[in-house]
């Protein structure tokens, strides 16, 4: 599948290598600063350019173009989603995901990358299982390292490879046992020029930092299930309980995941009192000796509202099986502007 | 481990051992030695015994690869260390290994012998990395030995190590394609493997090596439908991709009778997004429509895959919802395909690339069906903010479900587009307007009118592209438009943009008696500007020449020849060529008479209007979701989607045989080895439900009945149904969940409990209820659910008469579908099919071995692995007396311990029982080592009550709430009698 990656800077530097199958040259990259020339922005690169020989599909983030080779038909959002997954690991690893830290860390990365796919095709790309493998680098780790000269791979074996919870590794220890969710709302608008709003939906997700102890079973059951109707659940969430009982029964991955997303397509304001109507006002300014645009910008909103989840969303209540102990439990609702626009 | 300090670090580590020649020789400046001096100095390193000197080394060389540096000439030095003890040495040797070792191939032949001792290793993990590593080594001397090594691994006793070698499958193959027919047997041994581990990447090893094999698929099916949900992602992907085409092999097309109702269907398809959109209407029309034709049944196989792959378009990887999405395009019935939109949508939140990918299938499906993605037409608004190539698929997509009763909202938005800043995205939208008035004749002339006016805009380009949209609209229906081509012909003197030019002088051309006036005073201004002009232009003001020349031949006969003179000295051939061929085709000359007669005929032909078309239209005769797809255009390796077969083929090769006395052992191994972890644990290799449940099968037979009617329509409604009820189903064989299921049922039995739950909740909503009530309602269950049934199985009968009926019911899983179904109620709970299982008797069986221990039959779970830290407890009734009580059925609890520690002291510690039940307690087991299982027999009185027995299982540390309930049958003991003492039994009962 996956033949080989290259990771380009905005300069056009290739700054990394892998190639999971016999090596191709990385000439092969021509055609993508072709595009990229084409394209004036880097976010008009095509996902997929066809070359004689391969196809390059890439995905562009934190400044850096992750450019995949392949040769033969594969879907185009299988490799897609594994490049994404990729930046992720790596944010997960190295806490930022760019161009110094990936040069700085470059055997862990190649160690990681070397795990993930297996004659391209993909081997272990759950964080979990991937960290059991690889041990991300952390400041007392590369002191001790220095030191002693002992390694970041794991000397026990993966055995979460073999566990009938893949998402999980085994034998995890906390002295204080914690639970975080946070259930982060955005709200996607256009409103026109007249100040009618012509869209607006709500996209949330329920974050989770679970730090617990041996092999946790949970409950979460929120107090208005209903308003959850389109979904998408992290592998972890038992998916008939959710549709018999309305109630995210899991056995969670150990550490930051997000546990669920959700779409609303209409955004349903409430009451408002007609005598106090809320405003938000603002002022543009342009900038002196800039000539005036053609037509009025749009105008990109950004706000944040704290506690509050504004579909009206609650978690009722987190219970743990399977385990003795009492864990800390948190729960915090945020509402933000998502993709909130005012056109003028 | 940084690269940086690394480097540092090895100047400390140079002051070291055997480092003199650094500062040896001082000419060595350049950069060239000093490279040589590098490696020369990492050979060294690489000699040493220090292991974090080799591991610095490693480190170093890998960090030169990743770089792009070549690093071969260290190859003898690096290959050394192969068998090197340190894990992180010994990994980067492989990555450096495989990487080269096709470079250096008789070199790596020496580290072969290492891996072929890995591969017997006792530990699964050196196995399989063993295997990974040899396998990546692309040298074909070892062709052979890997073949071997594969074919081992295969039948491996661990699932880890079956995967790695389904990997290795594809990298052999590529090695050498001549061991095709071997890797085949060894794809096919894979096939059957029941782990959901090795599932996708055995898939994925087909798909590379044998695709055309889809016979291979046939007996493997159904486990893979049932597995599904629990492979991970990637693997399902790949699955679901194969799947789609496997079932265009084997099934009938599910739309074939629609077509005939298409219109009908059409209709109540816009009003609803709901599966159920077909009304009674339609049926019947369909019932009339075609009474001649063969009803269509879906085939079971093919709703099992439909019903298995729905629930995974709420995965989070965009991949999988995608090939659900697809799978339901080119494979569910037309009413069914609606769901997949809402999932579709969902992706357009996530990143641009991935947006990108759905948009392009969003494109191909809303030209084929516009319905699906109508109520999210808002969806597809384009925001300031978004990239421009993502803004024209958002276009793209607008424009195809643009249609008579929302065109005014979608012309609205395009105003809003026509304002932007990016004119690539402007000159897009002014190409969307212009589609709009092709495809919806009642705004044609509101587009028309908006168009025009775009033509005083200040951007030449929004001119330009005006003015090409515009000619093609005017084409439709130029009489009327005598006006704006006048206005157009005015534009000549500002608009430079070729193309525009080109297309206002073809306009005038062609409409030239139009505007009688004005065209020969364009084409004397184009001759003055002639040689400026860009080609297309040139060939525009010959043919307008031609034209005038032939309708208006005494004022432009000089202009005509005047340009035609120009053209001919021209730079560019085709503007000659052209010039040479319009003069002897116009001008009348003595011998080529013939044609120039005829050139007014040539040249005012009417043309037909262009068609305005999406550029995604066909497009969906590639498999959606596929690279070839997006390219529009066959990526190598694409396997072509087949067309739905005429005639079905033969459905009984998915059964898959099971012997009758091995069904037992075999559902037991099964939930033994690898009882899949979420989904439900529906037999793998049981035939889909056609005849082993009890609601699927009466909906079965409805739908045959109804479809006796002649119509398909009503056959996929049902099915609809059936898939309700078969999720039901599914839901209710995870034996946790029956409970909850009971309860919902109950509840609904049950109207007073509704008012506990808060008052917005309704029925199935009211989960927040505290697992008290749980308890409540679940021994009520216990009563209720028998009772209603009674007409059936008389519960005073001790000796159950089991009818036929009753049998069916108990082989659950493994009943042959030719087996004709019946149709009791569909509400049987699964603890009364465990209640019927417990008597089952058929006339067959009615013989001395019912008294032997069935040990087998309904293995329940005690304790889970997950939950019980590695130790697993399953509990079976062995129906037999309890040797020490005869009071006390005996219960067989059944210990295994999956965790790497031994167990010790397992026993029974202070149960709390309800009155009258006792327990008589198993022997303590002192040690449980691991991967090993036990035995242990305890009795329980139950007291002929179907209450729970509740107690502690301990082990020497830890302790775990258990509880056991017995199904009424298991309470009853087997009595062997014939047929008389049995009726006279009866006849007894009756007279009480």
């Amino acid at each position: 599948m996956i033949h080989s990656l290259f990771l380009i800077n905005s300069s056009g530097d290739i700054f990394l290598e892998k190639h999971w199958k016999s090596v191709v040259s990385r000439s092969v990259c021509d055609y993508f600063f072709e595009a990229q020339e084409r394209a004036t922005e880097a976010e008009n690169v095509p996902p997929v350019i066809p070359t004689p020989h391969h196809y390059l599909l890439s995905v562009y983030r934190h400044k850096i173009f992750f450019v995949a080779v392949i040769q033969t038909e594969v879907p185009p959002l299988f490799v897609i989603e594994f490049l994404h997954r990729v930046v992720d690991t790596f944010q997960d690893y190295f806490g930022v995901c760019s161009e110094p830290v990936i040069k700085d860390n470059v055997v862990v990365v190649y160690e990681v990358l070397e795990e993930m796919l297996d004659n391209g095709f993909p081997l272990a790309t759950e964080s979990n299982i991937l960290k059991e493998l690889i041990k991300p680098p952390t400041i007392l780790r590369t002191v001790v390292n220095t030191i002693t000269g002992s390694t970041n791979v794991g000397d026990q074996l993966p055995t979460g490879q073999l566990s009938v919870v893949p998402w999980r590794r085994t034998g995890v220890k906390y002295t204080n046992n914690e639970a975080y969710f946070d259930v982060i709302e955005e709200i996607d608008a256009i409103i026109d020029k007249s100040g009618s709003t012509i869209t607006a939906e709500i996209q949330g997700v329920i974050d989770a930092c679970v730090k617990l102890t041996g092999m946790p079973d949970l409950t979460l059951s929120f107090m208005n299930p209903r308003l959850l109707d389109d979904v998408s659940f992290h592998p972890c969430v038992r998916f008939k309980r959710w549709e018999s009982e309305r109630i995210l029964s899991f056995i969670p991955p150990d550490g930051n995941f997000r546990l669920l997303s959700y779409h609303m397509l209409s955004w349903d304001v409430g009451k408002i009192n007609p005598q106090k109507l809320p405003s938000l006002k603002g002022t543009m300014s342009l900038q002196a000796g800039a000539s005036k645009p053609d037509e009025n910008p749009t105008i990109n909103l950004q706000f944040k509202i704290q506690q509050l989840a504004i579909s009206g969303l609650k978690v009722n209540r987190l219970d743990m099986y399977g385990e003795k102990y009492k864990p800390f439990k948190g729960i915090k609702y945020m509402t933000k502007a998502g993709k909130f626009q005012v056109r003028t | 481990m940084s690269a940086a300090p690394a480097y540092s670090e090895d100047k400390g580590g140079s002051a070291g051992p055997g480092e003199p020649e650094y500062g040896h020789d001082p000419a060595s400046g350049g950069i060239f030695s000093s490279d040589y001096k590098r490696h020369d100095d990492l050979k060294e390193m690489l000699d040493t015994n220090k292991d974090s000197l080799k591991l610095e080394a490693m480190k170093r060389i890998v960090a030169m690869i990743a770089r792009g540096k070549n690093a071969s000439d260290l190859f003898p030095a690096v290959v050394k260390n192969v068998a090197c003890k340190n894990i992180e040495v010994k990994k980067l040797v492989y990555v450096y290994l495989v990487r080269y070792a096709e470079e250096q191939q008789d070199l790596a032949l020496l580290s072969i012998s290492t891996f072929q001792r890995g591969l017997k290793d006792p530990n699964q993990l050196i196995r399989a990395s063993a295997l990974r590593v040899l396998s990546s080594i692309r040298v074909p001397i070892i062709v052979p030995i890997m073949m071997l090594a594969i074919k081992e691994a295969a039948s491996d006793m661990s699932p880890y190590v079956r995967k790695t070698a389904a990997h290795a499958i594809p990298k052999l193959y590529s090695l050498d394609s001549d061991q095709k027919d071997q890797l085949i047997e060894v794809i096919e041994k894979l096939l059957a493997d029941k782990t959901t581990l090795v599932a996708g990447s055995v898939v994925m090893a087909f798909e590379e090596v044998c695709p055309e094999r889809i016979d291979l698929i046939h007996k493997n099916y159904r486990k893979l439908c049932n597995l599904l949900i629990d492979v991970e992602e990637w693997g399902q992907v790949v699955i679901i991709s194969m799947l789609t085409r496997y079932a265009r092999t084997q099934f009938l097309s599910p739309t074939q009778n629609e077509s005939l109702l298409e219109e009908n269907a059409e209709k109540a398809f816009y009003g609803s997004e709901e599966d159920e959109a077909k009304g009674a209407g339609s049926e019947e029309t369909a019932a009339a429509a075609a009474p001649s034709r063969k009803p269509y049944v879906m085939d079971p196989d093919h709703r099992l895959l439909l019903r298995n792959t729905k629930p995974l378009l709420q995965s989070r990887s965009a991949a999988v919802v995608m090939a659900v999405a697809q799978l339901y395009f080119h494979l569910a019935p037309k009413a069914e395909v609606g769901v997949i939109a809402k999932a579709l949508v969902r992706l357009l939140r996530s990143h641009s690339e991935v947006q990108y990918v759905v948009l392009q299938n969003v494109a191909t499906m809303s030209i084929k069906r516009r319905g699906m993605f109508e109520p999210y037409l808002k969806s597809f608004y384009i925001r300031s903010t978004d990239p421009t190539q993502i803004k024209i698929l958002k276009l793209e997509v607008l424009t195809n479900l643009a249609n008579e009763t929302n065109i005014p909202t979608v012309l609205r938005e395009f105003q809003t587009y026509i304002r932007s800043m990016d004119k690539d995205f402007v000159a897009a939208t002014i190409q969307a307007i212009g589609r709009c008035a092709t495809n919806i004749g009642r705004v044609r002339d509101t587009c028309l009118n908006g168009l025009v006016q775009l033509l005083s805009n200040r951007d030449e380009l929004v001119v330009a592209e005006s003015v090409v949209v515009i000619k093609k609209l005017l084409q439709m229906q130029p009489a009327q438009h005598g006006e704006i081509i006048k206005h157009l012909a005015k534009l000549t003197d500002n608009i430079q943009v070729p193309m525009a030019r080109a297309s206002i002088l073809w306009l005038i051309g062609e409409y030239c008696e139009h505007v009688p006036r004005i065209a020969p005073d364009v084409l004397r201004k184009m001759a003055k500007s002639f040689t400026a002009e860009e080609d297309i232009v040139k060939l525009q003001v010959i043919n307008l020449a031609a034209k005038l020349y032939l309708t208006n031949s005494k004022q432009t006969k000089l202009l005509t020849q005047y340009v035609l003179s120009l053209a001919k000295y021209d730079q560019n051939y085709d503007i000659r060529d052209r010039a040479r061929f319009t003069r002897q085709l116009i001008v009348p000359s003595e011998q080529g008479g013939a044609l120039s007669r005829h050139a007014k005929k040539l040249f005012l032909a009417p043309k037909p209007a262009p068609v305005l078309e999406s550029s995604f239209k066909d497009r969906d005769h590639f498999q959606l979701g596929s690279l070839s797809h997006l390219l529009n255009a066959k990526a190598t390796g694409y396997q072509e989607l087949p067309d739905w077969p005429e005639e079905a083929p033969d459905p009984s090769v998915r059964n898959v045989e099971v012997p009758e006395w091995t069904k037992c052992s075999n559902r037991e191994k099964r939930k033994e080895k690898e009882k899949p972890f979420y989904s439900d644990s529906e037999g793998e290799s049981g035939p889909t439900e056609s005849a082993d449940s009890d609601p699927e099968s009466e909906s079965e037979s409805d739908s045959k009945s109804s479809s006796e009617s002649g119509s398909g329509e009503s056959s996929s409604e049902s099915d609809n149904e059936d898939q309700d009820e078969d999720e039901e189903k599914g839901r209710g064989s995870e034996s946790e969940q029956s409970e909850e299921d009971g309860k919902r049922k109950t509840k609904k039995k049950v109207p007073e409990r509704k008012g506990e739950a808060s008052s917005s909740d309704e029925g199935s909503d009211s989960s927040s209820s505290s697992s008290e009530s749980e308890m409540t309602s679940e021994s009520e269950e216990e009563q209720l659910e028998p009772a209603s049934w009674s007409r059936k199985t008389p519960p005073s009968s001790k000796s159950a008469p089991a009818t036929k009926e009753i049998s069916l019911l108990d082989l659950e899983d493994f009943t042959p579908p030719s087996v004709q179904p019946v149709s009791p109620p569909a509400i049987v709970s699964t603890s009364l099919a465990a209640d019927l299982e417990g008597l089952t008797l058929t006339d067959s069986t009615l013989v001395p071995s019912l008294l032997s221990p069935v040990s087998g039959v309904g293995r329940q779970e005690l304790l889970h692995r997950v939950a019980g830290e590695g130790l697993a407890v399953d509990y079976t009734f062995s129906r037999q007396p309890f040797s020490g009580d005869p009071h006390m059925v005996s219960v067989h609890i059944h210990f295994s311990n999956s965790s790497d520690t031994p167990i010790k002291g397992l026993h029974v510690g202070t149960p709390k029982l309800p009155a009258g039940i006792s327990i008589q307690e198993f022997p303590e087991i002192e040690s449980l080592a691991p991967g090993e299982s036990a035995t242990a027999v305890m009795g329980i009185n139950f007291c002929d009550s179907t209450q729970a027995a509740n107690f502690q299982l301990c082990t020497q540390t830890r302790q775990f709430y258990v509880s056991i309930q017995p199904p009424v049958g298991e309470l009853m003991a087997p009595v062997f009698m014939s047929e008389n003492e049995f009726k006279k039994e009866q006849g007894l009962q009756g007279g009480h």
